[in-house]
């Protein structure tokens, strides 16, 4: 079961995906045209694996970790069929520096050594299941099967490790997530949280900027590693991100982000069984430089796709359909996945910590969040960002709807935030959402009465939530300032909001009407904060906002 | 090249017909998805292609209908090959129908090359970025929903809304700015009617583009099984001129909703589990194989274009056909029969249109450098002023603030002079000229998503003074 077959002359890669007696079933990872009864299939006696190692960032691959450069290179503009390539270049030499030492006892998980991968550590690790006290270890420059280090029993370690993609890599213990996944935007950092180790989704009909969500995230997340998972999506998509990754800085290291990102590209017009790989293909790769103690972002792209691809296969094995044809064990499938993600103890002896954070978009039919994909998600993943087509449609980006978006780590994330420094952050984000659920019931009001019928103080809140709506939660994606808003900036951009519906208020108390508030200044000066890249003139708004608000009760 | 057997095989041996599929008995070595050849009892010949094997039989679409095959009489001949159509620079100009053969009564094309219909996926990594701006003439188009070079963009249209107007003056119009360079357009005719295919044809006649056009025509009463094969075979020719011939070519795809449907047809002939609305739960993937063909390759100069056309069943956007097929175009656009009412020509509906490249074919050095702004701020003012107006529905005009007013007056102008433009070929100054127009109708601080310095460059008041 699950073993990789070549199927035909063409030796078209496949997998065998059910037993029956002496019948096998396999599904083919390329197109089968031409295929004929009476073809040869050779087992190759090894599940689906990828190969792990150096070489790995800042490449491109297929679903079944074939290099697209190197089938460019092979098979020209277009990709045929029947080619097999390895993950890693064979042929490269790392300069593998050791740092384990001869009679040291070492087991799964250990490091032996590190190899410079750009200006990330790569840590070359011993196998999960290969323990041994050293008999020989030396640094210099190695490909990734040379053995670097040999064991006493004779057992070779290379800096290679082939894994099957759908078995989790194994860790000591797991741990709760508690560190905030700093992504600088707004309505996910300060509104709806998600922690390192946990898993996010994003459902969205189409056009309500997942992908740009996705790739958003992909971009400013503090990760060290970030996984990109192009799930029967738009091949345009994938040559945006590869042109402009090079290109843009990553603001904590200052090197280019591509260096720090493994692409996965599996778009819609590739085969649909290697859609299903895809996603096992990159979880697999992120757990291993997560067992190295980093933290890593998975994007994935659209799971509705790999979803999709599921029920294909389940329609043509003819199985009992579950709902809208899905296959039963679609839910199973989906939770075995996104709890892949967590923070982790690593095995190994020093106990380092680790982890991944999913982040899986949802595209459902008709934007109807009731079809099972959504559903099954919304179980089982810890933040929920739905998207909104009206928000869309008005241009509010990101069109995360903060009435529908929740976040289940807003507790475990508290003690985090108060340790950076930000005390009254839950307070805060409470009374914003409180102002924000007040808007609607406002609204439901205004649509039957016409906005005139409320009394000053409502008008007060609408006017502060249309600030909230416009200068906090809409963020631009493409501004050069905007598109990365660090935490500190979002936390006292909210401050100044939310200082201004106070001192309106207090002052609306003492009798100031709201009109000449809302004459101010103030109004344009908040929302031009987005366009300001330092603090301190966002944190003097406030003073300015005590001193006019005070001198409008004083004339009186 | 594949190698082709000498021998070909050739039986008698079909036992059962179902709807647009014949079953075949006692056949060996037929490859999936090789072409066929089958010959009536009266003598006429027929397409089919293999969409089932199993240890002796063979399950073949037929391409241009099942009636009159018997179980007796009727011959298949299977060629061992992929579907192909010839291809050659010589068929712009021509006419062919559905599967590639001459429809015009002219002689047949000379091959060039052969080439199998169902292409290959263009590699990711092999691709290149989309960055020409695509200068339509038309506002709603050009300055909010830019098109570019390689792009796929759809116009979602209702039964009896002008589409097909618009998507002719598109192709009339389309350039790019300061380039003048060799342009084809491919038009893709599935199931539409005779007059819908002849007013294509006039209005690419008037603007002496005749010669510059492939045409595939599937009408109404061609065969349905054969839209199968027509975008393909279409798309196979505009990647030929385009990589080959180093054409910029435009494709034209009307109505993909019909393509759907025999889709749909061959789908339940099969018996197959079916989705959403009875489509093949693979409609996804199918389509996707059709849309991703557009494209720009790296180190070629030509590119591909699609603007497919369909039609929303009950003006539904979220039926399967215009949804699935807004997950894998980059935007669209869409018609609105209120504001066809309303009489706007063209009847676009900028508030759910999107153009998902745009960022990449405007901005400085390519359009003007306040164009991503301007375009944001009409369209959040315009869809502020259309929420307003639900409101006035209900408690009357007079209870609205004076902010509110100045906003429902915005989108009402915008509605007349901004998309509203009827044969009128806008260039993009012209364009961004009536959007700044309109924009000074609001007071200038609610202008929030335009950089002040933007304001001061372009604002009618400021250049004024």
């Amino acid at each position: 079961m699950y073993d990789v077959v070549k199927v035909g002359p063409e030796e078209l890669n496949g997998e065998i995906i059910r037993l029956d007696g002496d019948l096998a079933v396999v599904q083919v990872y390329e197109d089968t045209s031409g295929l004929k009864i009476g073809e040869a299939v050779v087992n190759t006696e090894n599940p689906l694996s990828v190969e792990l190692g150096p070489g790995l960032l800042s490449s491109i691959y297929d679903g079944i970790q074939r290099p697209l450069p190197v089938l460019m290179k092979k098979s020209g503009s277009f990709i045929s069929r029947g080619i097999s390539v390895p993950g890693l270049d064979k042929e490269k030499k790392w300069e593998f520096v050791a740092t384990a030492k001869k009679g040291d006892r070492v087991s799964g998980g250990d490091i032996i050594g590190t190899v410079k991968e750009f200006h990330i550590e790569h840590r070359v690790m011993v196998s999960p299941n290969v323990s041994g006290t050293i008999k020989e270890i030396k640094s210099g420059a190695f490909t990734v099967e040379e053995p670097v280090c040999i064991l006493e029993d004779g057992t070779p370690v290379t800096m290679m490790q082939r894994w099957p993609v759908r078995r989790g890599r194994p860790y000591r213990k797991k741990q709760d997530p508690k560190l905030l996944l700093v992504t600088g935007q707004r309505v996910f950092d300060s509104i709806f949280p998600v922690a390192k180790g946990g898993t996010a989704m994003i459902p969205g009909g189409f056009g309500t900027g997942k992908t740009v969500a996705e790739q958003t995230l992909a971009k400013w997340s503090d990760t060290q590693i970030v996984v990109y998972i192009g799930c029967g999506e738009r091949g345009n998509e994938m040559t945006d991100v590869l042109s402009e990754f090079p290109e843009l800085v990553d603001p904590r290291t200052n090197r280019p982000l591509i260096q720090r990102t493994i692409l996965i590209a599996n778009t819609s017009n590739m085969p649909v069984a290697a859609r299903e790989a895809s996603i096992y293909t990159g979880i697999t790769m992120g757990e291993y430089y997560r067992d190295m103690g980093y933290d890593v972002a998975l994007m994935a792209d659209s799971t509705s796709r790999w979803g999709e691809a599921l029920r294909e296969v389940s329609g043509r094995l003819e199985e009992m359909p579950g709902e809208e044809g899905y296959p039963a064990y679609l839910a199973t499938r989906l939770a075995a996945f996104y709890e892949r993600a967590g923070r982790v103890v690593c095995l190994g002896s020093d106990g380092r910590i680790g982890s991944i954070t999913v982040v899986g978009a949802v595209s459902p039919p008709g934007g109807d969040f009731s079809e099972p994909i959504t559903q099954n998600t919304l179980r089982i993943a810890g933040t929920f960002w739905a998207l909104d087509t009206s928000l869309a449609y008005r241009r509010h980006f990101p069109s995360v709807n903060w009435i529908k978006s929740y976040s289940l780590y807003l507790d475990s994330i508290q003690d985090w935030f108060v340790k950076s420094g930000f005390v009254d952050w839950k307070e805060m984000r409470d009374r914003t959402m409180y102002l924000l659920q007040k808007e609607i019931e406002l609204q439901e009001i205004v649509q039957l009465v016409g906005p005139d019928a409320l009394p000053e103080s409502e008008k007060a809140i609408l006017e502060v939530t249309r600030m909230i709506r416009e200068d906090f939660l809409q963020q631009s994606a493409y501004d050069k300032i905007d598109s990365f808003c660090p935490l500190e900036k979002q936390y006292w951009m909210l401050k100044v909001i939310l200082t201004f519906y106070d001192r309106t208020s207090e002052a609306m108390g003492k009798g100031v009407s709201l009109n000449k508030i809302m004459k101010l200044p103030l109004k344009e000066e908040i929302g031009r904060m987005k366009e300001r890249a330092e603090v301190e003139g966002i944190k003097s708004i406030i003073d300015e906002i005590n001193k006019s608000v005070a001198t409008l009760v004083v004339e009186l | 090249m594949s190698q082709v057997s000498l021998l070909t095989k050739e039986c008698k041996a079909v036992n059962y017909v179902s709807g647009p599929l014949i079953f075949v008995q006692y056949v060996k070595g037929v490859s999936f998805g090789e072409i066929a050849r089958i010959v009536l009892p009266n003598g006429d010949e027929r397409t089919g292609q293999v969409l089932d094997i199993s240890r002796d039989l063979a399950v073949l679409q037929v391409f241009e209908g099942t009636s009159g095959i018997d179980s007796k009489e009727t011959r298949v001949r299977f060629t061992g090959q992929p579907p192909m159509i010839d291809v050659s620079i010589d068929m712009l100009g021509r006419i062919f129908n559905g599967v590639g053969k001459t429809r015009d009564g002219g002689p047949e094309v000379i091959q060039e090359v052969s080439l199998d219909i169902n292409g290959m996926p263009i590699n990711p990594y092999a691709r290149d970025k989309p960055a020409d701006f695509i200068q339509t003439g038309m506002s709603a188009i050009d300055a909010l929903n830019t098109l570019v070079r390689g792009q796929k963009l759809p116009i979602f249209s209702g039964a009896g809304l002008p589409a097909n107007k618009l998507a002719a003056q598109i192709a009339r119009q389309a350039k790019v700015l300061g380039e003048e360079e060799n342009f084809a357009v491919v038009f893709v005719a599935m199931g539409i009617t005779y007059k819908e295919a002849s007013f294509f044809m006039r209005d690419f006649e008037k603007t002496g583009a005749l010669e510059r056009v492939v045409f595939f025509m599937n009408l109404a009463d061609d065969p349905t099984i054969e839209r199968i094969a027509t975008p393909r075979c279409a798309l196979t020719v505009a990647e030929y001129l385009a990589f080959t011939h180093n054409l910029q070519v435009l494709v034209i795809l009307t109505d993909m909703t019909n393509y759907c449907e025999a889709l749909r047809e061959i789908s339940t002939a099969r018996e197959e589990v079916p989705g959403r609305r009875g489509y093949p739960g693979y409609m996804y993937t199918d389509l996707a194989s059709i849309y991703e063909r557009a494209g720009r390759i790296k180190g070629k100069k030509g590119s591909i274009t699609q603007i497919p056309i369909l039609t929303m069943p009950d003006d539904d956007i979220t039926h399967p056909v215009p949804d699935l097929t807004g997950y894998i175009t980059e935007g669209q656009i869409v018609l609105s029969r209120d504001l066809y009412r309303r009489g706007a020509d063209p009847p676009i509906d900028v508030l759910p249109c999107l153009s998902r490249l745009m960022n990449l074919g405007i901005g400085p050095g390519k359009t003007r450098e306040d164009h991503r702004n301007v375009a944001d701020q009409l369209y959040a003012s315009y869809a502020y002023g259309r929420d307003l107006r639900r409101l006035v529905a209900i408690v009357g005009e007079e209870a609205l603030t004076e902010l509110d007013k100045k906003y429902l007056k915005f989108a009402d102008e915008f509605e007349k002079k901004f998309i509203t433009q009827g044969e009128e070929n806008r260039s993009l100054e012209q364009t961004m000229e009536i959007g700044w127009d309109l924009m000074s109708m609001l007071p200038e601080e609610e202008l929030k998503r335009i950089k002040v310095d933007y304001i001061r460059k372009y604002h009618p008041a400021y250049r004024k003074g």
